[in-house]
């Protein structure tokens, strides 16, 4: 029973207990200026309880039914908004753990090439300070050489030096006489070498 | 030259030397105008050069030579200058050198010094060179005077070096 119908049987009971009537100008009698006729009120509740009753009777199943579909509806909504959020909460959660990863690639990364930059930074020291050796070695070399040569030079000049002037003296000492001796000599030297 | 061309030019000066009678003095002043030749660029270079015509060489050869020469010993020289074989000078007066000696049975015997030797000093070295390796030479003396001092003496392959020049060029070796 609805609460209308409820509404109406408390209403009538009311006015009964009252026991007051009216009467207007033209001879209507009326019990109650508010309130129907006890028999209009009990067809009124019979039709509205009909009613009532063939409306759950016939539209219920359909409005239960469009209750029902709507309540599906709404579940399905919600699902999809759960697996949603679990999807982005699962996507946000890669997305932590990638960003995580691409800290510690940025990581290893900066490692790397600092270790690399340390590495290059040596070996450029080490080949520096070999080449700087080689350098002085070959100057040491060089200078050594020059030294040599330029004693060897000056050795050289001395003794086309000496030489010249070796020959000029003898040259110069070499009169007449000495030469009838030197060549006297040489024959008596061939003539006695037999 | 080929050597079989050299050869020929100096059989031919030979035979005309000997035909002539004068083959002793053209042998002698041939051998000392080769190693005038050979020590003097500006004579060599007058008569080897292919520019100055070959009249021109021929002139200067007869400038040298005319008068202090005999005339067969002249115009040999002139000769050779003159066919344009005039590098070959100094190998062909020397095959002819030696032809001439060999056909006295004599070794030539080249000896540079740096003053002329006198006509005894000369006979004295002959038999010096002689007796040292055994063979009759035929003596050429050269005045060199890069020798310096001393006699630098040449017979065959075998050379004896008394020289003031070979003395100084050891002692720079030392040096």
């Amino acid at each position: 029973m609805s609460l209308l119908t409820l509404g109406h049987l408390a209403m009538g009971r009311l006015i009964a207990e009252s026991g007051e009537v009216s009467v207007d100008s033209e001879g209507i009698v009326t019990h109650s200026a508010f309130l129907p006729e006890k028999s209009e009120l009990i067809y009124g509740s019979i039709a509205s309880i009909i009613i009532f009753a063939l409306l759950f009777k016939f539209a219920g199943p359909a409005l239960m039914k469009g209750l029902h579909a709507r309540t599906d509806k709404i579940q399905k909504e919600l699902d999809s908004a759960a697996a949603d959020q679990a999807s982005a909460t699962s996507e946000a959660a890669g997305i932590r753990q990638a960003k995580g990863d691409i800290n510690a690639e940025r990581e290893r990364l900066l490692a790397e090439a600092d270790a690399q930059v340390e590495q290059l930074n040596a070996d450029f020291h080490a080949r520096l300070d070999e080449e700087i050796a080689e350098m002085q070695a070959r100057a040491l070399a060089d200078i050594t050489t020059a030294s040599g040569r330029q004693s060897d030079e000056l050795r050289a000049e001395i003794s086309r030096l000496s030489s010249a002037a070796a020959e000029r003296a003898v040259a110069e000492s070499i009169d007449e006489a000495t030469h009838q001796q030197l060549i006297e000599a040489f024959i008596q030297k061939v003539g006695a070498s037999a | 030259m080929s050597d079989a061309r050299i050869e020929g030019y100096a059989k031919a000066l030979f035979e005309i030397a000997r035909a002539e009678g004068t083959l002793d003095e053209v042998e002698d002043e041939l051998f000392r105008f080769a190693r005038s030749y050979e020590s003097s660029d500006a004579l060599r270079n007058a008569l080897t050069d292919d520019m100055i015509p070959a009249a021109k060489r021929q002139a200067i050869v007869e400038d040298l030579l005319g008068g202090k020469a005999t005339p067969t010993t002249t115009q040999l020289v002139s000769m050779v200058v003159g066919s344009g074989r005039g590098s070959d000078l100094p190998a062909i007066i020397d095959v002819l050198v030696a032809r001439a000696s060999n056909s006295k049975n004599l070794e030539v015997a080249e000896a540079r010094t740096a003053v002329p030797l006198t006509a005894d000093q000369q006979d004295r070295l002959r038999a010096a060179l002689a007796n040292a390796t055994g063979k009759q030479v035929n003596l050429k003396v050269v005045v060199d005077p890069s020798v310096l001092g001393g006699i630098i003496a040449t017979v065959g392959d075998t050379v004896i070096d008394g020289s003031v020049r070979t003395r100084l060029d050891q002692l720079k070796a030392r040096l």
